[in-house]
């Protein structure tokens, strides 16, 4: 039996690749993110092993450990002073103190314009060069020298390649200080990292790094080398009582482990993000598997019972098709496997396309990625395949006798609209329960919402076979316009068999209604941001850094004041803080200027409150009021990251709008703020000139930021456009990846008009005997593609907008607008359409070529 | 390719010849394998005349059919339907060509089965692009008796409603010449005598010349002309004739 399966399979080659297509595409994708996050988490791992290769133990400053929101903040430095008393301690062979700032170093690149790390870090690294730390340099050359005195800087590789830097040329670099041009002394690289993905690194000598990054006398790590037989734990003892009160010593082996973790976490938030695309694809090819192996059982029927009459069992046949369904998932799932090695680097490839590439190392082909690859690929295969195959074993005998012998109805055929709405109403229970049950945890919610929507798409899907026929004939009338009797044809045909149009609609349904989601809530999130901007920004510019949301150097912000035009200028500093505990973002303003910049939505208080703010006064987001129990008059304990204290009291709380608040949760006086943060920096500086902004002052203010090249001046409405079209590459990407699904559906619609047309044969060659020309056969096969395609449409469009009303729904306390891009939407029914056609080229051709007398005699 | 019909146009009207076949071969496959199943045919076809073709298994009857209505084409010989050699015309035009000038008959009914009894009857028409002459549909189905089941779909019509309705979609478009492959072949004895009768009756009321293929001796028997065909050859040729004349030439053929 099962070389009857398996001599059946390789009977009908076309089909086999077509079906095993369908599972290639999501396997492929799933161990290409398992290659692709692994050689990152590689990189990542080289570059942290590399930092610490020649340390033993590492002297650091003790800073707070605040993180908010992904944000952590960077440690403060030590005094200098600490490399000479750490070097004097017994049983330390070298120490070398070195500067690492990991944001305000930034290249200017070819164009002028600051390079645009997108969020990736931009160190500015000061090293000792001197032969005794040697053995601490993180870096390699690749070209030239060390950096040395104040003129020179050492680049990284990736960088020089990029902007077509040689050692020699003349790069401006800004930091804390203004763009100041620089020799490149030499150009280099972490270990044999090639690239850092969009990261930069420029490296000076130690003074100059300290000039430039406002830490004179200061270092940011100690490395330290023991003696040979000394342990690290051994000189950690002995180090610790040396050192002053702020700083700490840790194994060099702690300190890259914890860097790990931090990276680690990012690059699975990463997996996570493209394995629900894989999963997506997979579950779409799914439905391909099994709508494919459906109608081959229903055309194998006459085979079925045959087999049946000469003594196979019902057992026999079940395992003869779930091996035909076996053999398609390993197949398939190999080619995936290995497919997913390329899908690696055309991932990567999208990631640099949005310039959001991350460092890169040798591939990583782990055994985790075969195995688990190799294991869902086949499992999806098999389950798809296991109603098919029961549906194969009720094949009575008697039927091979017959002429036109059709497969029985399945027992639970009449209660399958009671199923599907039964699946339909789960569905829904787990959506609700995962949208508006507030204690759950994130994972258990994205569970418990991952199988709302399977079982939705599910259910759906299986009710479908209900609404071909009314849908068919709204969207076939375009059909029988254009078509004439072709297109009528077309229409008929559509409809025969309601359950295999349903399901190869469905397919594409799945991927029509996901990205439909993407787009009404994509959609709603920028009316919000947009309302949310307006409503607080009052100032006619806005100063930010290159990508707009990360916080720049404080100087760029008091340079606009040297614009003429400049009426009004007012920064917003931005950093970490610890409020009674709570982590969050503190923010320090002009109580003076900021309500001319910046709208207040007053729940306790109004604009008069901030001018008493006096030294130690905070005004609070009402969220943050509430959560925190804060009530105007009362006193807070705030944590800075540079470890300073200050008790604050609440004068005033105003409510932000919560899509996108402007300010941190708590504000304080931008002179307290300077006293308490080292370094402070800006997340904004706001600007009102006379009579509104004008290219004039544009170009004015842009003058007068030249020096600090992160800044960057755009009026309210340029900044909200920027943040739209950041916003709409990310779009893109999750367009390209959802791509993925609709592909595997055309699959499976190709699949389906190729079985259609080889079970029509007798009828098709009927028609072209009576007077159908090949073209108008073309014509047939196209209309029934792009009618089917249009249901998929029809029931992903209005699924999409559900789900995305529903989500829009549970983000209820972000305040996210729900808006309906109909141009959007009508662009997707147009893909859906081009979809249709593509996927009929193909079976059409095979339909027209066609001999006449061959398929009249066919049987 | 209209001034090639013309240059093809033979005078056939004159001569009442509608389809005709001159000294046709038809060779399957090549080298050894290679099989003759027409060794050289010829005949003409009159109008408004109703012939029959028997004809053992293999005798090349089918193959005959199939290159006088225009869906296979003779390795040698020439064939014509009302005029025009239809060796030169590519598929579109033989498509045209059968869609004006050809209807078809078949042994297993061939309807489609999404559409109504009428709309298979007038699908010809519609291919075509031509307009519905509303009194000839009518006359058309009320011909074949099927007035009362215009909406049923062919799931609900018995075998020989079946074949009413494809003796229907065959007329509706007024073809040249109509071919019947088996056209009685899946039908019980009763019924084949009513499709035969009807067949019979098209042909005297519409004049409609007709070729049908058969080895039933009573389908033959209704026929203006019978050609027996034997190893790719008509071997002999009775006019109107009695079933049992019929058998007797069928068994004298396969003596032969």
């Amino acid at each position: 039996m099962i070389r009857v399966a398996l001599r059946g399979l390789a009977g009908r080659k076309l089909r086999a690749v077509l079906t095993a297509l369908a599972i290639i595409l999501g396997v492929a994708m799933m161990s290409g993110t398992y290659v692709l996050t692994d050689t990152i988490d590689k990189a990542f791992s080289q570059i942290f092993d590399e930092s610490y290769a020649g340390t033993d133990v590492v002297v650091s400053g003790a800073g707070p450990d605040i993180s908010f929101q992904g944000m952590t903040s960077q440690a403060p430095p030590v005094d200098a002073s600490v490399v000479e008393e750490v070097q004097a301690v017994p049983g330390v062979a070298a120490a070398a103190g070195s500067v690492a700032d990991e944001t305000n170093t930034k290249i200017i690149g070819e164009d002028g314009k600051a390079i645009n790390t997108q969020g990736a870090p931009s160190f500015g690294f000061g090293i000792d060069f001197s032969p005794e730390a040697e053995r601490f340099n993180p870096l390699n050359l690749v070209a030239g020298t060390w950096p040395s005195g104040s003129g020179e800087v050492v680049i990284d590789a990736g960088t020089a390649d990029k902007e077509g830097f040689e050692v020699g040329d003349t790069v401006e670099v800004s930091t804390l200080e203004p763009k100041q041009p620089f020799e490149i002394s030499g150009i280099a690289r972490f270990g044999e990292v090639d690239s850092l993905g969009t990261a930069t690194f420029a490296v000076f000598d130690i003074p100059t790094a300290q000039t430039l990054l406002h830490r004179e006398g200061q270092v940011d790590a100690v490395s330290v080398g023991a003696e040979d037989g000394v342990t690290p734990q051994q000189l950690i003892s002995d180090i610790q009582p040396v050192l002053p009160e702020g700083a700490q010593v840790r194994s060099a082996e702690a300190e890259a482990q914890d860097d790990k973790d931090e990276i680690s976490e990012f690059t699975s938030f990463i997996e996570y993000f493209l394995l629900a695309f894989a999963g997506i694809a997979l579950f779409v090819g799914a439905f391909v598997i099994f709508n494919t192996l459906s109608i081959t059982v229903a055309q194998r029927t006459r085979e079925f019972a045959t087999l049946r009459t000469i003594g196979a069992s019902r057992r026999q046949i079940l395992r003869s098709v779930i091996t035909e369904a076996l053999a398609i998932g390993i197949i398939a799932s190999l080619i995936g496997l290995f497919a997913g090695l390329g899908l690696a680097i055309g991932l990567n490839r999208l990631f640099e396309a949005l310039e959001l590439e991350l460092p890169q190392a040798d591939t990583v082909f782990a055994t985790r990625t075969i195995v688990v690859s190799l294991l869902v690929g086949v499992v999806v295969t098999l389950i798809a395949g296991l109603f098919p195959a029961i549906r194969a074993t009720r094949v009575p005998p008697i039927a091979a006798a017959r002429e036109g012998a059709e497969l029985p109805k399945s027992r639970l055929a009449p209660f399958a609209p009671y199923i599907a709405l039964g699946v339909i109403v789960v569905a829904g229970f787990l959506l609700a329960y995962a949208m508006f049950r507030d204690e759950l945890g994130t994972g258990d919610r994205l569970l418990s919402i991952a199988g709302g929507v399977i079982l939705l798409f599910t259910g759906v899907a299986m009710i479908s076979s209900k609404l071909v026929k009314p849908i068919a004939a709204v969207v076939g009338w375009p059909a029988r316009q254009i078509g004439g009797a072709a297109g009528k044809l077309a229409r008929g045909n559509s409809i025969r068999n309601p359950g295999r149009t349903a399901a190869t609609a469905a397919a594409l349904m799945i991927g029509i209604a996901l990205v439909t989601f993407v787009a009404v809530l994509a959609n709603g999130m920028k009316a919000s941001n947009r309302e949310a901007i307006e409503d607080q920004i009052a100032a006619d510019y806005v100063v930010t850094a290159q990508d707009g949301f990360s916080p720049f150097v404080a100087e760029a912000g008091e340079a606009v004041e040297s614009a003429p035009d400049a009426e009004l200028v007012t920064s917003v500093r931005s950093e970490l803080g610890e409020v009674d505990g709570a982590s969050n973002y503190v923010t320090g303003i002009d109580p003076d200027a900021i309500t001319q910049a910046y709208t207040f939505d007053w729940k306790e208080g109004s604009d008069t409150v901030l001018q008493d703010l006096g030294s130690n006064g905070a005004i609070v987001s009402a969220d943050f009021a509430e959560d925190e129990n804060l009530a105007v008059g009362d006193m807070a304990r705030l944590l800075t990251t540079s470890n300073e204290v200050l008790q604050i009291q609440v004068k005033g709380i105003y409510e932000p709008p919560p899509f996108y608040p402007l300010l941190g949760a708590v504000s304080i006086p931008k002179a307290t703020f300077d006293t308490i943060y080292e370094r402070p920096r800006n997340q904004f500086t706001f600007v009102n000139v006379p009579g509104g902004p004008s290219d004039a002052t544009s170009a004015q203010l842009a003058e007068a930021v030249a020096a600090f090249p992160d800044a960057k001046v755009q009026t309210r409405e340029q900044w909200i456009t920027q943040q739209d079209e950041d916003f709409n590459q990310f779009l893109t990407m999750l367009y390209v990846l959802l791509a993925l699904s609709v592909i595997v559906s055309v699959f499976g619609m190709i699949n389906t008009l190729v079985l259609s047309v080889f079970e029509r044969t007798r009828e098709l060659g009927m028609l072209r005997a009576v007077g159908m020309t090949r073209r108008q056969v073309r014509r047939m096969v196209r209309h029934e593609s792009v009618i089917t395609a249009l249901i998929g449409a029809a029931l992903g469009l209005p699924l999409g907008i559900f789900l995305a009303a529903l989500v829009t729904r549970a983000l209820g306390e972000f305040d996210i607008r729900f808006s309906v891009p109909v141009d959007q939407l009508v662009i997707f029914a147009v893909i859906a359409v081009i979809v249709g056609l593509v996927a009929a080229i193909m079976p059409a051709r095979r339909a027209a070529r066609l001999n006449v007398l061959r398929a009249l005699q066919y049987e | 390719m209209a001034t090639m019909e013309q240059e093809t146009k033979v005078p056939a009207a004159a001569s009442g010849t509608v389809v005709s076949a001159g000294n046709v071969s038809r060779r399957y496959g090549e080298g050894e394998t290679a099989v003759d199943a027409l060794r050289g045919v010829s005949l003409d076809v009159a109008r408004g005349d109703l012939t029959a073709v028997m004809g053992p298994s293999g005798s090349g009857k089918s193959t005959l059919m199939h290159i006088l209505a225009g869906l296979d084409r003779p390795t040698e010989g020439e064939v014509s339907i009302d005029g025009t050699n239809i060796a030169k015309l590519g598929d579109t035009e033989l498509t045209k060509l059968r869609r004006k000038h050809i209807g078809f008959i078949f042994q297993f009914f061939n309807l489609l089965p999404m559409l109504t009894a009428e709309e298979n009857v007038v699908l010809p028409l519609e291919l075509a692009g031509r307009k519905l002459d509303k009194a000839w549909v009518e006359e058309v189905i009320g011909k074949v008796d099927l007035l009362d089941r215009r909406t049923h779909r062919p799931s609900e019509l018995s075998g020989g409603q079946q074949q009413r309705v494809a003796i229907a979609r065959a007329l509706i478009s007024k073809p040249t010449v109509m071919f019947a492959d088996e056209p009685t072949g899946n039908l019980d004895s009763h019924t084949s005598g009513e499709i035969l009768e009807l067949m019979r009756e098209s042909v005297d009321a519409y004049g409609q010349t007709t070729v049908m293929v058969t080895h039933d001796a009573r389908a033959a028997a209704i026929a203006d002309r019978v050609l027996f065909l034997a190893d790719g050859l008509i071997v002999k040729e009775l006019g109107r004739c009695s079933p049992h004349d019929v058998l007797e030439a069928m068994e004298e053929v396969s003596r032969l």
